[in-house]
């Protein structure tokens, strides 16, 4: 069917540089394995029971020879962990102008949604040659988030965001894994990612993304808000306004969250937080935990009674609050429950799609 | 010779001459059952984790055939999660852990301290019992509807999700914990206490060594995962929030206690291994093995370096990156004293006067194994290669290398070694050679695919995966049954040795150690009077430097010159 393979298509800007470094291990191991086996051949072949050779002083130890396998073993080991260590390093960080894309993972499917409000199902289309930073949470078990053609995956895990950054170099559908054991489906928790030229994203993301459901809570009529907008609906709807300022009129009860993003917090138990995504979402669901110095402690915990899309959806309005940019959003008709996609979901990973 | 003929001999030695000794010496069951003799228990401990092996192969077996096809063969998806479960739990918790130190460390260890016994003869017989009601746990978990978390429970899956037999399963492998305890604590007390006369820490054998460094790991660790596996338990029933984060705990704590433990206990499966292989490679080298100093120190820096590395198991997680790069570089060191054995192993041959038997078959296959294993492990230790790996195939092939190659091979060679001095017996050389050569040429027909296919990014306990895999697994499952022969030749080959097999002299291997000053099989008592050491562990005198057999000719090692040996016809 396909040609033998030896390592998946590389297309991301991390995947040739891995490539390059698990080659170069490749080599160490098979020359030590063969170093290994030759030496033992070797000696059990001219030290064989019989075999006429000088067996005079045999040697019990030798503190050079035990340094001359020692010093090389350790110089090469920590030459691998440091370059293995910068690349990871540069991974690790998202640069700044990386495109957000926010992902929700449970059992047993994905759901990614983009700043400009386009959701999606097991299926995340990103513009070639552009870095993507995906915000990612678990709506209950661990899962892990893995594209091999990006050489990269990250848990997925409840109660808390994890990041990962990669910039797509290759335009092609590439399978998405789920990589912690989750359950039943677990081997079916997958779906694609799809990098797309810039027009053909640009196509797409006019198009409404194609999936128009979006089983976090909210209904398919806000479909044509952005995601921020979405936020400011659903600030509406839970009246945090009541509370909590979202523009230049405070309010005398919580604090305002003009400019909260990535400030610095000094809360009640003497620590110092910056304002980041987690802050915000422990601030919504447990505020008891992060509570600030000057707090009454009176606003309610909304662990339970909010969606971790909803979560998002609030996150992503609080950050636009106090950059200037005008919002405007409208009341989310009702909360729609979205309808389950697994079935045929075999049939979407594995059989019909032929892989690029 | 034909098997007539050493029937004959067999049964006329057998119902005449055959002195007393640790198997014949009562014959009752309740003899056997109530015993505190640590070779008796040790015979008990190697049937049952014998069943423990076959079961879990058994599982293995069923996961291969299911993988054949990229949509599954004959299981459910959570038949298939089961299948995996018992597997993991089965091989890992009452096979790799116990295999080693109870069956050859029981049987061994005090014959070759010159100990009458283990310290604590009692402890050991509870050990043996609270493991094997731990098994039946175990077992009851599995038949009894099964478990699908997979052997790591990870949270909070195995805390909250799960509908399956968690609680029992994990009340089974916190009930085994006790067992490895009892045993390191038996370990470390007779190794302090019970050596025989003249024998200094730097006289012992290396197996001894690596005893101790084990049943340390075991004591400082198990008691880590009990009360982990406790606090899943506790979740699970009484909803207490410790790991679930909606109940306001936190699932990573659950894997940095976890594998506080579980990456130690790698070593706690592996380090006995070792200790067996330098035994063999000494004995059939007939040589002292090279750099005595150097293995020992290893031993106890491995034992020592395992308890700082558990974090490379979660480079994916939320764990921060500067504790991740901590982590990493500890493991690139913690592998530096691996090498150092290997390369002070293949040395110890050098002059030395090497005899392929299979026992030394098995150690050179031990060897090759381990070190493909040990040197995959640096992928997963290095940070950038393992985001990409962790939790693939590659992972899967790279700790069944450490686990099957080293631990379940060091295993066969320590029986096959140990086995006429066990048993009185010989067994087939031909087929223990065959045997051995079967298991190394399945197993790694079974796992050099599985790099390949986690490079390609196929994730571990995947019950369907895209079919551009599947040519990798075929071959996976073809290994598997080569693998699977290899492993039942054995069981067919050493029961049959035990009515038919040629009797095994005190010292066939012409070895030195005190194990192979007794009688084979030993007498209840061990020793008819204790040694007296004045000579340093592996002192094989060589008598002729060009051709010569050079063997263990210096007293009291020389069979003929065993005082409690040498007369067997006169004791009867």
């Amino acid at each position: 069917m396909n040609e033998l393979q030896l390592a998946p298509i590389a297309a991301s800007q991390y995947a040739g540089e891995v490539d390059k470094l698990f080659w170069v291990m490749n080599a160490l191991t098979v020359v030590f394995t063969i170093i290994v086996i030759a030496l033992i051949a070797f000696l059990a072949a001219r030290y064989r029971k019989g075999t006429n050779v000088d067996r005079s002083n045999p040697t019990t130890h030798n503190t050079l020879l035990e340094m001359t396998w020692t010093l090389p073993a350790l110089v090469l080991g920590l030459g691998v962990f440091t370059w293995s260590s910068r690349l990871f390093a540069d991974v690790y960080q998202p640069p700044k102008n990386a495109r957000e894309v926010f992902v929700i993972g449970k059992q047993w499917m994905w759901h990614a949604q983009h700043s400009d409000g386009t959701r999606e199902n097991n299926e995340l289309h990103v513009p070639v040659n552009s870095p993507v930073k995906l915000s990612m949470i678990s709506q209950d078990v661990i899962h892990a988030f893995y594209v091999p053609e990006f050489r990269i995956q990250r848990h997925v895990e409840p109660g808390r965001y994890t990041n990962m950054w990669f910039t797509p170099t290759r335009i092609g559908k590439y399978r998405i894994y789920c990589n912690v054991y989750c359950g039943t489906q677990h081997s079916e928790m997958g779906g694609w990612v799809i990098v797309q030229s810039r027009e053909d994203f640009e196509k797409w993301q006019a198009g409404g993304g194609g999936r128009p459901f979006y089983p976090g809570g909210i209904s398919a009529s806000t479909g044509d808000l952005s995601l921020a907008q979405n936020g400011a609906a659903l600030f509406r709807k839970y009246q945090c306004a009541s509370c909590h300022a979202d523009g230049p009129k405070a309010s005398s009860k919580g604090a305002s969250l003009v400019g909260l993003y990535k400030s610095l917090r000094q809360l009640a138990d003497g620590s110092k937080v910056v304002a980041d995504e987690g802050y915000i979402r422990s601030a919504i669901l447990n505020p008891n935990d992060v509570r600030l110095a000057n707090s009454t402690g009176s606003m309610p915990a909304y662990r339970g009674s909010l969606s971790e899309s909803e979560v998002i959806a609030l996150i992503a309005y609080i950050k636009e609050i106090g950059t200037g940019k005008p919002l405007e959003g409208g009341r989310p008709d009702s909360v729609a429950p979205a309808a389950n996609t697994n079935s045929q979901q075999w049939r979407y990973m594995y059989g019909g799609e032929q892989y690029q | 010779m034909s098997t007539a003929t050493l029937k004959d001999v067999g049964k006329s030695h057998d119902k005449v001459k055959e002195p007393l000794n640790y198997l014949n010496a009562t014959n009752t069951i309740k003899s056997w059952l109530f015993t505190v003799d640590h070779k008796r228990i040790a015979i008990m401990y190697l049937v049952a984790v014998s069943v423990a092996f076959l079961l879990g192969g058994l599982a293995a077996g069923m996961i291969r055939v299911e993988l054949t096809v990229p949509k599954g063969q004959f299981l459910t998806n959570d038949a298939y999660n089961k299948v995996f479960t018992a597997h993991g739990v089965i091989m890992i918790f009452f096979f790799l852990i116990p295999a080693v130190p109870a069956v050859l460390g029981n049987f061994i260890l005090p014959l070759m301290l010159g100990a009458r016994d283990l310290a604590f003869p009692r402890l050991n017989l509870l050990s043996f019992y609270v493991y094997s009601a731990a098994l039946v746990m175990g077992l009851a978990a599995i038949i009894g509807g099964g478990v699908d978390t997979g052997w790591t429970f990870y949270t909070p899956y195995s805390s909250v999700y799960s509908n399956s037999n968690v609680a029992l399963t994990i009340m089974a492998a916190f009930v085994a914990g006790f067992s490895s305890i009892f045993t390191g604590l038996n370990f470390i007390v007779t190794i302090h206490k019970m050596r025989a006369p003249g024998m200094t820490w730097f006289k012992m054998p290396l197996f001894a060594w690596a005893m101790y460094a084990t049943s340390v790991i075991i004591m400082l660790g198990t008691p880590v995962i009990a009360i982990t596996l406790a606090l899943v338990v506790v979740e699970r029933t009484m909803g207490f929030g410790i790991f679930s984060p909606e109940i306001g705990g936190d699932p990573v704590l659950f894997q940095h206690l976890f594998w506080f433990y579980s990456h130690p206990a790698v070593y706690i499966m592996v380090l006995p291994a070792m200790g067996v292989i330098n035994e063999v490679i000494a004995a059939n080298s007939k040589k002292r093995i090279f750099g005595y100093e150097f293995v020992a120190f290893s031993t106890m820096a491995i034992a020592v370096f395992g308890f700082i590395v558990w974090g490379h198991h979660m480079f994916a997680s939320s764990q921060s990156m500067y504790l991740g790069l901590v982590f990493s570089v500890l493991s690139f060191l913690v592998a530096v004293p691996s090498a150092v054995k290997i390369f002070n192993w293949a040395t110890t041959m050098y002059k030395g006067s090497v005899e392929l038997t299979s026992h030394m078959l098995y150690a050179f296959g031990f060897l090759g194994l381990f070190t493909i294993g040990g040197l995959t492990g640096l992928y997963l230790s290095s940070l950038a290669t393992d985001i990409h790996l962790t939790a693939t195939y590659f992972v899967v092939a790279h700790f069944h290398y450490v686990m099957v190659g080293g631990t379940a091979m060091g295993f066969l060679a320590g029986l096959h070694f140990w086995w006429p001095k066990m048993t009185g017996r010989m067994y087939s050389e031909v087929w223990g050679k065959v045997s051995a050569v079967l298991v190394f040429l399945g197993f790694n027909l079974t796992f050099l695919p599985q790099f390949v296919v986690g490079y390609l990014g196929m994730p571990r306990r995947y019950h369907f995966y895209p079919p551009e895999f599947q040519l990798w697994h075929v071959m996976s499952t073809g290994g598997a049954f080569v693998l699977g022969v290899g492993f039942f030749l054995p069981v067919i080959y050493l029961i049959h040795s035990l009515k038919f097999g040629e009797k095994a002299g005190n010292n066939p291997w012409r070895a030195v150690g005190l194990e192979w000053l007794t009688t084979s099989p030993p007498d209840t008592h061990n020793f008819h009077e204790l040694p007296v050491v004045t000579w340093e562990a592996y002192e094989y005198f060589q008598e002729s430097h060009h051709g010569g057999d050079v063997g263990p000719s210096r007293f009291p090692f020389d069979e003929e010159a065993v005082h409690v040996s040498s007369d067997e016809e006169v004791h009867v």
